[in-house]
C-alpha cells in the first residue's frame, strides 16, 4: 500500500472538486481497500464520501424508483418497495458477496464494483485493464471465470455484479454530478466493452461522482392486467460467497399461457452486465414452455466465445437461463414474485 | 476410599468427561497471545518480496527507492544476507525442516512465491509497503512444471520411484491377473492448501549480546524447531528458546520450519533488534505448505463373492525442486483390508512449487479417496451392497504385520452409522431417488489412521496454595491439548480443573512431542499422569516424614482423593502437608514413551462416513445434504473437542471432494489463486448436518487412557462417500479431486 492523502468531503460539489486521476472516492470500500492492500489500485488521495446525503431511497411521480448512491446493498435489498416492486433486485443483491459486505458495500460502489480476474489482481501478471498496453495473461491462462460474451483481443475480464445483471433486465438511469453540473446516463451504457481500452470501465468522469441510480418503472406498470413474475438465479462454485460462474436475471409478464414481455440478463459470463436482447424477442409471444426456454438460452450464447477454461459456462449458462425464466414463469402463475432467495 | 493414583483409568471421573476448554476464556477474550500479535520493544518488522516467476534467475534487484521509504531499516537478499548451515534435516535426531534450502541461500528460482528479499521497516505498513518497492528483474526460464496432473508434461510426470517406500506380499500382479472381477482405475487429486486461520509468523529476539535467540512461532513443534535453528545459526541448543503458546491450526503445515523464520532470526541478529514477520497470506500459501496432487492407480482383483485376492496401488505424489517430501498415499492400504496378494508403490515428482508438507491425515486420505473409491467400483460391479462388501473383506488382525487389533470396531462404525443414516431405505438404481429438481445419492466409505506414540516428558508441581502446575513442551494447536492436561492432572488427585494450570508450547519445560499425526493426546497424557504420581509420592513423603502431617505412617498406605491425602482416618489437603513443612511445592517428572505393546499389537482408529448428496443435473449444481459418521478412536478424553475434531475433518473432506483445489497456471507454474476468495473451502452454507457418533471402546492395550487420537481421521473417508454416493446419483464415475462443476457438466450432456 502506497501512502495517500485522506480528506472526508462535506458536499457533493466539493468532492467532484477532489475529482482526478489521481483521486479515488471511497464509500464501502470492499474494492478500494482490498485493491490498494495489492497494490493493484494507487491512489495519490483517497476522499471518503460516507458524510454526503445519498442515503435515501425514494419514489417519483412516474412511479420509478430512486436509490441513493450510498444506500447499501443490505438497505437496498430489504427496502420494502425494492421487494415489491423489484424483487429481482432483492435476490440479486442477497446473492452477492457476504452479509457483512453488503452491509458495508452501496449502489454506487457496486455500479464501479471492479473484476476478480486473477491476473489483474496480481502485480505480477500482464494486464491491460490494469496496466494498458501490458497485454493479457488471463487469455491463454486459467480463464475459468472469464468472458464468453463481450471480449476482446485484449481483456476478457468478467464484470462481477450481482447487482448490475438485475439493473440489465429492470433497465436504470443514473444520476452523475460534477463541476459542469449533473447529467444522466442510461444503465446500459455505463459499462463500455472492453475493445481496446479495457482500463476505462465506466462513462464516468474523473471529477463526476454518480449521486443516484433511478430503477425503471416496475414491468407491471406497464401491463397491469399481466402476471409478472421473475427470478434471479446464480450458479458457483459454491453454496455462498462466491462470484457467479454463470447467472440469470429474469422478468416475465404472461397472458395465460404466452409470455407477452421478457427481460434476460447474464451475469458470469459477459465484460458487462449483459442485456440478452435478442433472446428476450424470441421469447415474447411464445408459450412459457421449456422449448421457449431452450431456444431462448441457444439465442443468448448464440455469440459466445468460449476459451481453453470456460467453455462450460456456456452449457451453465445455458441451464442457468432455461431454469430462470421456469421459475419466473412459476412465480408468475403462482399470481406474483417470487421472492424465495436464490439457493443457488 | 478408591486411591486416585493407582486408578486403572478403567472408570475415570474427569476424563471422558465433557470439560470446557481451560484457554477458552482467554481466547474469547483476546488476551490469548498469538505469534502475530506479539511485540516486545524496539521490534522491527519483516516483510518478504516474493519472487513473481517460478522458474528462472533472479537477475537483479532494484532497492533504492524502496531503502528511501520512511521507516526502511534494511532490506536482505542473496547478496547480503548472513551466510549460514542448512539443517541436517533429519527426523530421527529431531531438526527436521520443512524446506531445507535456506532463504536467498542462491539466486535461482524454483518456485512461485520464493523469497528473493526482506524488507525490514519500523512498521508493518512501511515494510510492506517499501516492499512493493522494490523491482526484482528475473531471467524467466520455460520449461516450469506445473502440476502433476498437467497433461502437457506427460512426458516429465512419471516420477522417481522410490525403493524403500514400497512393500509387497504375495504375488499380486499374478493374483490381479487372474482375478474373476477387476477393477483398473487412476484417480487424481488437486494440490491444496491448509489455508489454516493464523499465518505463519516469527517474532525473533536475539539477547545476551547475541549470544541466546529466543523464538516465538506459530509451531506445531517447538523443540523440531528448537534444534533445527540450532544447527542453522551454530547455536547449543541450550541457547535457543522457541515458544507457542497458542496457534491458529496448523493441519501440518507448522510441524517443521520454513525459511521465513531463519529469515527473521538472521535478520534480526544483523540488526541487533527483535524482528517480527508474519507471511502475508498469499505467501503462505506459496512458501508455507500445501497438501501436494496425487496420481494413483488401484487395482483391486477380487472372487465372485467379492473376497479380495489382490490390491496393487501405484502413487505418484509431488514434490518442489529443492526438498524431498514423500505423501505416503498407499500407507494405510496394507492394513485396510484382508488380503493375501498386495503391492504398493511410491513415486515422487520435483517440481515448481513450495515444497509441500504434511497436511491433515497426509497420504493416508488421499489413499483412501482412491482405495474406498476403488472398493465401491467393486461392489456396483459384483451388484453387491458396498456394506457387506467391506464386511467380507474384514481385517480381523493386521494383515500387514500379523498382529492382532489392539482393539477394533470398525464393524459396529458400520452398522451404526448405517443405521443412523438409513442404508437400508436406499435404492441401489442410479438415479432412483429423486426429490423435485433433485437426484439424491447415497454413499458410503470406511476410513482409518494409524495410533502412534512419542517419547515424552512432563513436570508437575503441588503448590502450598493448592493449586496444580502441569507442563509439558507440546503444543496447543487448537485442539484442545490444555485441557486434556488439565483434566488429566484432575482426574489423578481430585483437584478441580479451575484450580489447576497447564502451561505448554516452550522448550524450556520437558520436551514434549510434535502436535501432529493424532499423536499428542496418547504421546503426552502418560508422561503427565506419571509426573503426577512422582509428585504424589514426594508429598506424600513429606507428610509422612519428620514433622509431617502423617509423620510416622506408612507412605504407601496414603491414599489420594480430592486434593488431600489420607490415611483411612486422618485426610490433609496437599496445601496443609505442604504448609507443615513450610514447602512452597513438591515437584514431579514423568516420562513415557511407545514399549512392548507394538510387538504386540497393532494399532489403528477405524470409522464410516455415510452421506447423502443431492444433484440437480438441469443446473449442474451438488449439495451435500447430510453427513452421518461413526468413529472408532479409543476413549475420548474430552467428548466435544473430540467430536469437534471430527466435525472439521469432516467439512475438510467436504472441500477436498468439491471445492479445492491451488490453481497453478500451466505455463508458468505461478499460483494463480493464492487467497482465500479464489482458493475455494465450504462455507457454512456448504455445511450439512453432521451427525458424529464416539463409539467408547478405549483401547487400555495402547495406553492407560485408552486414547488413540481424534485430529485426523474424520477426514479421511469423506472424499470417496461423497464421489461414491455421486456415482450412485448420476452413475458416472468421479475419480478425479475436486469434482467440478465441468465434470457434472460433462456427465450432463453426454446424458
Amino acid at each position: 500500500m502506497r501512502a495517500f492523502d485522506f480528506s472526508r468531503a462535506e458536499s457533493v460539489g466539493s468532492a467532484a472538486q477532489h475529482g482526478n486521476a489521481e483521486t479515488a472516492f471511497v464509500a464501502g470500500g470492499t474494492t478500494l481497500l482490498d485493491l490498494v492492500k495489492l497494490d493493484v489500485m494507487r491512489p495519490a488521495a483517497v476522499v471518503d464520501i460516507n458524510a454526503l446525503p445519498l442515503k435515501t431511497v425514494e419514489r417519483l411521480a412516474d412511479g420509478r424508483l430512486r436509490i441513493g448512491a450510498l444506500v447499501t446493498n443490505t438497505d437496498l435489498a430489504h427496502h420494502p418497495e425494492v421487494k415489491r416492486d423489484y424483487p429481482l433486485l432483492s435476490q440479486a443483491l442477497l446473492a452477492g458477496a457476504s452479509t457483512q459486505l453488503r452491509n458495508m458495500a452501496t449502489t454506487a460502489g457496486n455500479l464501479m464494483q471492479r473484476t476478480r480476474c486473477p491476473y489483474f489482481r496480481d502485480v505480477g501478471s500482464a494486464c491491460n485493464k490494469r496496466q494498458p498496453g501490458s497485454g493479457c495473461d488471463a487469455r491463454d491462462g486459467i480463464n475459468r471465470m472469464h468472458a464468453l460474451l463481450g471480449g476482446s483481443a485484449d481483456c476478457i475480464a468478467v464484470h462481477p455484479s450481482d447487482m448490475c445483471v438485475a439493473l440489465a433486465a429492470i433497465g436504470a438511469t443514473l444520476t452523475l454530478e460534477g463541476p459542469a453540473g449533473e447529467r444522466e446516463v442510461a444503465f446500459a451504457d455505463f459499462h463500455p466493452l472492453p475493445g481496446d481500452t479495457p482500463h476505462i470501465e465506466h462513462d464516468l468522469a474523473a471529477d463526476e461522482l454518480i449521486t443516484a441510480l433511478t430503477l425503471d418503472a416496475p414491468l407491471t406498470l406497464d401491463a397491469p392486467l399481466a402476471r409478472a413474475g421473475s427470478h434471479y438465479l446464480k450458479l458457483r462454485d459454491r453454496a455462498s460467497y462466491e462470484f457467479a460462474l454463470a447467472s440469470a436475471a429474469v422478468q416475465l409478464n404472461l397472458d395465460g399461457e404466452r409470455i407477452t414481455e421478457a427481460r434476460l440478463a447474464l451475469g458470469g459470463v459477459a465484460t458487462k452486465p449483459w442485456r440478452a436482447s435478442e433472446a428476450e424477442a424470441a421469447l415474447v409471444g411464445r408459450p412459457a414452455e421449456l422449448a421457449s426456454f431452450e431456444r431462448a438460452a441457444e439465442i443468448a450464447l448464440r455469440d459466445a466465445r468460449p476459451l481453453a477454461h470456460n467453455a462450460f459456462k456456456v452449457d451453465l449458462a445455458k441451464q442457468a437461463i432455461v431454469r430462470a425464466l421456469r421459475d419466473a414463469t412459476r412465480a408468475a402463475r403462482q399470481g406474483g414474485t417470487d421472492t424465495q432467495e436464490s439457493q443457488a | 476410599m478408591n486411591d486416585l493414583t493407582q486408578s486403572t483409568l478403567a472408570q475415570p471421573k474427569v476424563v471422558g468427561q465433557r470439560t470446557p476448554r481451560i484457554d477458552g476464556e482467554f481466547k474469547l477474550t483476546g488476551r490469548a497471545g498469538y505469534t502475530g500479535e506479539l511485540s516486545v520493544e524496539g521490534m522491527l518488522y519483516g516483510y518478504p518480496v516474493a519472487a513473481s516467476i517460478a522458474h528462472g534467475t533472479l537477475e537483479r534487484l532494484e532497492l533504492d527507492e524502496a531503502l528511501a521509504m520512511p521507516g526502511v531499516v534494511d532490506i536482505f537478499h542473496h547478496a547480503n544476507f548472513p551466510r549460514l548451515h542448512r539443517s541436517p534435516n533429519s527426523m530421527g535426531h529431531g531438526d527436521q525442516v520443512s524446506e531445507v534450502r535456506l532463504p536467498f541461500e542462491d539466486e535461482r528460482i524454483y518456485y512461485h512465491g520464493q523469497y528473493v528479499a526482506l524488507v525490514v521497516a519500523e512498521s508493518f505498513a512501511q515494510a510492506r509497503a517499501a516492499a512493493q518497492r522494490v523491482v526484482a528483474r528475473y531471467r524467466q526460464e520455460t520449461g516450469a512444471i506445473s502440476s502433476l496432473l498437467d497433461g502437457a508434461h506427460d512426458s516429465h510426470t512419471e516420477g522417481e520411484l522410490l525403493e524403500d517406500s514400497g512393500t509387497t506380499r504375495g504375488d499380486p500382479e499374478a493374483a490381479f491377473a487372474g482375478a474373476a472381477v477387476q477393477i483398473d482405475a487412476v484417480y487424481h487429486i488437486a494440490a491444496e492448501s491448509h489455508l489454516q486461520m493464523e499465518m505463519h509468523a516469527t517474532l525473533a529476539e536475539w539477547r545476551d549480546d547475541g549470544s541466546r535467540l529466543v523464538v516465538h512461532e506459530s509451531s506445531q513443534g517447538v523443540f523440531y524447531q528448537r534444534n533445527a535453528m540450532a544447527r542453522i545459526f551454530d547455536l547449543a541448543q541450550e541457547n535457543i528458546e522457541v515458544i507457542s503458546h497458542y496457534i491458529g491450526s496448523g493441519f501440518g503445515n507448522k510441524l517443521f520450519m520454513w525459511p521465513h523464520a531463519v529469515a527473521a532470526a538472521g535478520a534480526a541478529r544483523e540488526l541487533g533488534r527483535p524482528l517480527k514477520l508474519v507471511l502475508p497470506r498469499a505467501q503462505d500459501m506459496t512458501g508455507g505448505g500445501n497438501r501436494p496432487a496425487s496420481r494413483q492407480r488401484l487395482r483391486l482383483g477380487a472372487d465372485r463373492d467379492g473376497r479380495l485376492n489382490a490390491v496393487i496401488h501405484d502413487s505418484t505424489t509431488e514434490t518442489s525442486l529443492v526438498d524431498r517430501y514423500v505423501d505416503a498415499c498407499g500407507s494405510a492400504t496394507p492394513s485396510f483390508y484382508a488380503c493375501d496378494n498386495l503391492a504398493v508403490s511410491q513415486r515422487i515428482l520435483a517440481l515448481n512449487h513450495g515444497t509441500p508438507c504434511p497436511m491433515r491425515a497426509p497420504g493416508e486420505v488421499s489413499g483412501i479417496f482412491a482405495l474406498e473409491t476403488a472398493m465401491d467400483e467393486l461392489a456396483v460391479a459384483l451388484a453387491m451392497d458396498p456394506v457387506e462388501l467391506r464386511l467380507r473383506n474384514y481385517a480381523h488382525e493386521d494383515p500387514e504385520s500379523g498382529l492382532p487389533w489392539s482393539s477394533k470396531q470398525l464393524d459396529k462404525c458400520l452398522h451404526s452409522a448405517a443405521e443412523r443414516f438409513g442404508w437400508a431405505q436406499r435404492d441401489p438404481g442410479i438415479g432412483a431417488m429423486r426429490d423435485g429438481d433433485e437426484i439424491i445419492g447415497y454413499g458410503m466409505a470406511a476410513c482409518t489412521w494409524f495410533a502412534g506414540r512419542q517419547p515424552c516428558q512432563a513436570r508437575v508441581e503441588l503448590r502450598a496454595d493448592g493449586t496444580l502446575f502441569a507442563a509439558c513442551g507440546t503444543q496447543d494447536i487448537g485442539t484442545g491439548t490444555y485441557t486434556i492436561v488439565a483434566q488429566t492432572v484432575a482426574e489423578l488427585t481430585g483437584v478441580a480443573v479451575a484450580d489447576i494450570e497447564v502451561k505448554l508450547g516452550e522448550t524450556s519445560l520437558p520436551t514434549g512431542p510434535l502436535s501432529g499425526g493424532s499423536m499428542a493426546t496418547a504421546t503426552t497424557l502418560p508422561a503427565v499422569a506419571a509426573a503426577v504420581r512422582d509428585a504424589l509420592s514426594a508429598l506424600k513423603e513429606v507428610a509422612t516424614g519428620h514433622g509431617g502431617v502423617f509423620a510416622g505412617v506408612d507412605a504407601d498406605s496414603l491414599t489420594v482423593a480430592e486434593g488431600a491425602l489420607s490415611d483411612g482416618e486422618r485426610s490433609h489437603s496437599f496445601a496443609e502437608v505442604l504448609e507443615a513443612m513450610r514447602l512452597s511445592s513438591v515437584n514431579g517428572q514423568g516420562s513415557s514413551a511407545p514399549g512392548e505393546e507394538k510387538k504386540q499389537y497393532s494399532f489403528r482408529s477405524f470409522g464410516a462416513h455415510f452421506v447423502e448428496v443431492r444433484v440437480d443435473p438441469s443446473i449442474s449444481r451438488v449439495r451435500v445434504a447430510r453427513v452421518v459418521s461413526s468413529m472408532d478412536i479409543g476413549r475420548a478424553i474430552n467428548p466435544p473437542t473430540a467430536r469437534n475434531q471430527v466435525e472439521g475433518g469432516i467439512v475438510m473432506g467436504i472441500g477436498m471432494g468439491l471445492f479445492e483445489k491451488l490453481d497453478y497456471d500451466p505455463r508458468d507454474a505461478r499460483l494463480i489463486n493464492a487467497n482465500v476468495a479464489d482458493y475455494i473451502v465450504p462455507v457454512h452454507a456448504d455445511i450439512p448436518e453432521i451427525d458424529v457418533e464416539l463409539l467408547d471402546y478405549p483401547d487400555f492395550k495402547f495406553n492407560e487412557f485408552g486414547a488413540r487420537g481424534v485430529g485426523e481421521i474424520g477426514l479421511t473417508g469423506i472424499a470417496p462417500a461423497i464421489s461414491n454416493a455421486l456415482y450412485h446419483a448420476t452413475g458416472k464415475r468421479y475419480r478425479d479431486l475436486p469434482v467440478t462443476i465441468e465434470a457434472l457438466l460433462a456427465d450432463h450432456a453426454s446424458g
